[in-house]
C-alpha cells in the first residue's frame, strides 16, 4: 500500500454511492448509516414533544384531542427509548471507534453488523407502519402495560413486533462488541490498557445479551395474549397483569443501563482529552461499569412500588436501588478528580461534557427519591417520574451523545465546526433544559399527574414556564445539529489531532482510511498516558 | 472490502459469538420458564390435572426422535473432521429427517387437541378451571416457540448441507457446522426441560 492511498477516507474506498453504503460492510460507514437514521428519529420525537408541550399550554383542549395526546406520548417514548437513546452511542460511536480503540480493523463479525443495521431499520419501519394501519398509533404509553395494551383497539400488535425486531439489532450489536473485545485487541493491549470506552461497551454488551431477550419474549407474550388470549397476563383467564410488569422491568431496566453507561464511556475518554491530564481512578471507573451492569440487573421493581408487592420486596429492592448509586458515583468522583489540578480546555465537546456531569448527578439523586419507599408513594405516575428520567436518558446520555458528537466529529468526518456556534447553541439548551425539566420535578412534587392531556388551574402557571422552556431546548437542539450539518459538508479540513488526545484514533488521519491502521500498533503502555515522560 | 470478513477467520471468535448467541436464547426461553413457574406455584393441582391430558407416549416418542438428532448430528461433525464427507452428509441429512419427523409428529399432537377444543380462547377450555387454561396457554406458547426454533435449525442445517455438498465446508473449515451443531444441541435441551414440564407432570 503506498503513502497516497493509505491516506484516502473510508468513505472513499469501495463502491460509491447510496448502494455502497447500505451494502458496506464497514464498521465506519455502518456507524455513519445509525447516525443518519438516528438523528432523524431523534428531531421526530423531539417534534412531537414540543406538540405535547404546546397541548399543555392553555387549559382544556388547545391544539389536540386527548386520543391525539395519548398516541403523542406513546409515540415519543418509543421513538426516544428504542430508536434514539437505547441504541444511540452504541451503535454510533462503539461501532465507529471501538475497533480504533483497541487496535482492531473491524469488528469480529462485520455482516452481522450490516445485519443488525437492517434490523434496526426493518424494526423502525414496522414501527412506524403501526402508525398508519389496523386501529391507528398505539396509545399504551412505551412500556405497553397490560391489561390496556391487550384491551385497546389501537395498533399496539404491530409497534410491539417492532420493538421484538429492534431488539434482535441490540442483542446481535452486543454480541458482536462482546467477541470483538475479547479476540481483537492489538498486541500488547491488555484489559487494563484499554481506553474506558471499550470497557463501558463490554459492561453495555453483556446486558444486552443477557437482559434484552427477556423483553423480546414479554413482547412475544404480549402479542400471542391479543392474537389468541393465551391468558398468562389476563386476570379473567387466571393470569397475571403485574407478572407483565415483572418481565417487562427485569429488561428495560437494565436497559437504562445499557443507554447510560456508553455516556459514561464516552465522557471518561472527553474529560482526561481536555483537561490534559490521565483520567483519575482508571480502575474504579473500569469495575464501577461492570458493578453497575450487575447490580442494575437485580433492581428492577423499583418501578413496581405502588403495583402491591410484599412488604419484603419491596424493602430489598429500595435498598438494591441505593446500592446502584454507588458505582455511579465513583464514577462522578472520579471525572471531578480528574479536572482538578487539571488543564482544562474548554471545547464545545467539553462543556457538553461537563454539562452532563451535572445534569447526570440531578438525575441520578433524583432516582434515590424514587428509591425511597414513602416518598415513591407521593410521586409514582406524577411529573416528578418525567423530569427525573429526563435528567438522566436526555441530561444524560442525550447530553453525552452531543459531546461525543463533537468530540469525535473530525475524526468521523474529516472536517472541522465552528467551535463558536456550538457554544453559542449549548446557551439555549442547557437553559431551556433546566426550564423543562426542573418545572417538572417541581410540578410532580406539587401532584401533576404524568399522561394526563389537560392539568388543573394550580399547575397552569408551572405548565406555562415549562412550555416556553421546551422552545428554548428545541432552538438549542436546532442550531446545534445545523452547525454540524453545515460543517459536514461545508467544514474546513481536520487535522489528524485537533484535541490533543492520546488514545488510538487520534493517531490515525482525519477521517480515518478504510482498513484504520496500515500496521496493527503494538501496546506498551496504559492509555491517557498525557505526559509519559513525566509519569511515575 | 468483500474481503474483510474472510481476512480474519477466527474460529474462536466465531464460536464466543455464536455461544453468546445462545446465551441469549436461553434467556428468551427463560422467561416462559419464570411464567411456568409462577403459575404452577399457583395452581399446582390443576397443572397436575391437565397434563394427564397430554399424550406422554407421543412426547417421549418425539424426545427420543430429537435426542437421536443430537447424536447424528455430532456423528456428522466428527466424522467431517475424519475427512468422510459422504458419511458427514449422510448424517447431517439424518439429522434433518429426525427434525422434520419431530415437526410432523408436534402438528399431529396440535391437531388432535384442538380437534377436542383445546386451544387458548376456545369455548371448552373457558368452561375449565384458571390454572387449567393457563398450562394450555404455556403449553402451545412453550411448545410453539421451540417449533419455531426447530423449523429454524432444519432450515440452517439444509443451508449447511448444500455448503458441504459445494465444499463450502471442508475438514479444514468447519466452523459453520460446528456452530449450527451448537444450536441444534440448544434445541434439543430446551425440549428436554419442556417433555418433564408439561407432560410428566401428571
Amino acid at each position: 500500500m503506498s503513502a497516497a492511498s493509505a491516506a484516502k477516507p473510508y468513505f472513499e474506498e469501495g463502491r460509491r454511492g447510496f448502494l455502497g453504503w447500505v451494502t458496506s460492510t464497514d464498521h465506519k460507514r455502518i456507524a455513519i448509516l445509525y447516525l443518519v437514521s438516528m438523528v432523524t428519529f431523534f428531531l421526530v420525537a423531539v417534534a412531537l414533544g414540543v406538540l405535547m408541550r404546546i397541548e399543555q399550554l392553555t387549559m382544556g383542549q388547545t391544539i389536540m384531542k386527548p386520543t391525539t395526546y395519548n398516541a403523542l406520548f406513546t409515540l415519543h417514548g418509543v421513538i426516544m427509548i428504542f430508536l434514539f437513546v437505547l441504541p444511540g452511542l452504541p451503535a454510533v460511536f462503539g461501532n465507529f471507534f471501538l475497533p480504533i480503540l483497541i487496535g482492531a480493523r473491524d469488528v469480529a463479525f462485520p455482516r452481522l453488523n450490516l445485519l443488525s443495521w437492517y434490523f434496526f431499520l426493518a424494526g423502525a419501519l414496522i414501527a412506524v407502519a403501526s402508525l398508519f394501519t389496523g386501529g391507528g398509533p398505539p396509545d399504551t404509553g412505551w412500556t405497553f402495560y397490560v391489561p390496556y395494551s391487550v384491551k385497546t383497539g389501537t395498533n399496539v400488535t404491530l409497534a410491539v413486533f417492532g420493538a421484538f425486531v429492534l431488539g434482535f439489532s441490540s442483542i446481535l450489536t452486543g454480541l458482536n462488541f462482546v467477541t470483538t473485545i475479547h479476540r481483537l485487541r492489538a498486541p500488547g493491549m491488555t484489559w487494563f490498557r484499554m481506553p474506558l470506552f471499550p470497557w463501558s461497551l463490554y459492561a453495555t454488551g453483556w446486558v444486552q445479551i443477557l437482559a434484552t431477550p427477556i423483553v423480546g419474549i414479554t413482547l412475544v407474550l404480549l402479542i400471542l395474549e391479543r392474537l389468541f388470549h393465551v391468558g398468562i397476563f389476563d386476570p379473567a383467564i387466571g393470569g397475571d397483569p403485574v407478572l407483565y410488569q415483572h418481565l417487562f422491568w427485569i429488561y428495560s431496566h437494565p436497559a437504562v443501563y445499557i443507554m447510560i453507561l456508553p455516556a459514561m464511556g464516552a465522557i471518561s475518554e472527553i474529560i482526561p482529552t481536555f483537561a490534559h491530564r490521565a483520567i483519575f481512578g482508571y480502575g474504579a471507573i473500569a469495575m464501577s461499569s461492570m458493578a453497575i451492569a450487575g447490580l442494575g440487573s437485580l433492581v428492577w421493581a423499583h418501578h413496581m412500588f405502588t403495583s402491591g408487592l410484599s412488604d419484603f420486596s419491596v424493602l430489598v429492592f429500595s435498598l438494591l436501588t441505593f446500592l446502584v448509586a454507588v458505582p455511579s458515583a465513583i464514577k462522578v468522583f472520579n471525572w471531578v478528580a480528574t479536572l482538578y489540578r487539571g488543564s482544562i480546555e474548554l471545547t464545545a465537546a467539553m462543556l457538553y461534557a461537563l454539562s452532563f456531569i451535572f445534569l447526570f448527578c440531578i438525575g441520578g439523586l433524583t432516582g434515590l427519591f424514587n428509591g425511597a419507599l414513602a416518598v415513591n408513594v407521593h410521586i409514582h405516575d406524577t411529573y416528578f417520574i418525567v423530569g427525573h428520567f429526563h435528567y438522566v436518558m436526555f441530561g444524560g446520555t442525550g447530553f453525552a451523545f452531543f459531546a461525543a458528537l463533537h468530540y469525535w466529529f473530525p475524526k468521523m468526518t474529516g472536517r472541522t465546526f465552528s467551535e463558536r456556534f456550538a457554544k453559542i447553541s449549548w446557551a439555549p439548551l442547557f437553559f431551556g433544559f433546566n426550564v423543562l425539566y426542573f418545572g417538572m420535578l417541581v410540578l410532580g412534587a406539587q401532584g401533576m399527574p404524568r399522561r394526563y392531556y389537560d392539568h388543573l388551574p394550580q399547575f397552569h402557571t408551572g405548565h406555562v414556564v415549562i412550555t416556553v422552556g421546551s422552545w428554548f431546548l428545541s432552538l438549542g437542539v436546532l442550531m446545534m445539529f445545523g452547525n454540524l450539518l453545515y460543517a459536514a459538508f461545508r467544514g474546513g479540513r481536520a487535522e489528524a489531532n485537533p484535541w490533543g488526545g492520546v488514545t488510538l484514533e487520534w493517531t490515525l488521519p482525519s477521517p480515518p482510511p478504510a482498513e484504520n491502521f496500515e500496521t496493527v500498533p503494538t501496546i506498551t503502555a496504559p492509555p491517557y498516558q498525557f505526559n509519559p515522560e513525566s509519569a511515575p | 472490502m468483500t474481503s474483510h470478513a474472510e481476512y480474519h477467520k477466527d474460529y474462536q471468535g466465531a464460536k464466543i459469538g455464536m455461544w453468546l448467541f445462545l446465551f441469549s436464547e436461553l434467556i428468551l426461553f427463560g422467561g416462559l420458564f419464570i411464567a411456568y413457574s409462577a403459575f404452577r406455584l399457583r395452581y399446582p393441582h390443576e397443572f397436575h390435572e391437565a397434563s394427564g391430558e397430554l399424550n406422554a407416549a407421543l412426547g417421549v416418542a418425539n424426545t427420543v426422535v430429537l435426542l437421536t438428532s443430537s447424536l447424528t448430528m455430532a456423528l456428522s461433525i466428527s466424522a467431517l473432521q475424519q475427512a468422510r464427507k459422504r458419511h458427514a452428509s449422510a448424517f447431517l441429512s439424518a439429522t434433518i429427517g429426525l427434525g422434520a419427523l419431530f415437526l410432523v409428529n408436534k402438528f399431529f399432537e396440535w391437531s388432535a387437541k384442538i380437534h377436542h377444543g383445546l386451544y387458548p380462547g376456545s369455548a371448552h377450555l373457558m368452561e375449565r378451571e384458571p390454572g387449567q387454561r393457563l398450562f394450555f396457554g404455556l403449553y402451545y406458547s412453550m411448545t410453539g416457540l421451540h417449533g419455531l426454533h426447530v423449523v429454524a435449525g432444519v432450515t440452517l442445517l439444509s443451508i449447511m448441507l448444500v455448503l458441504l455438498v459445494r465444499d463450502r465446508i471442508t475438514p479444514d473449515d468447519f466452523v459453520k457446522l460446528e456452530n449450527s451443531g451448537l444450536y441444534w444441541h440448544l434445541v434439543d435441551v430446551i425440549w428436554i426441560f419442556l417433555l418433564p414440564l408439561f407432560y410428566l407432570a401428571a
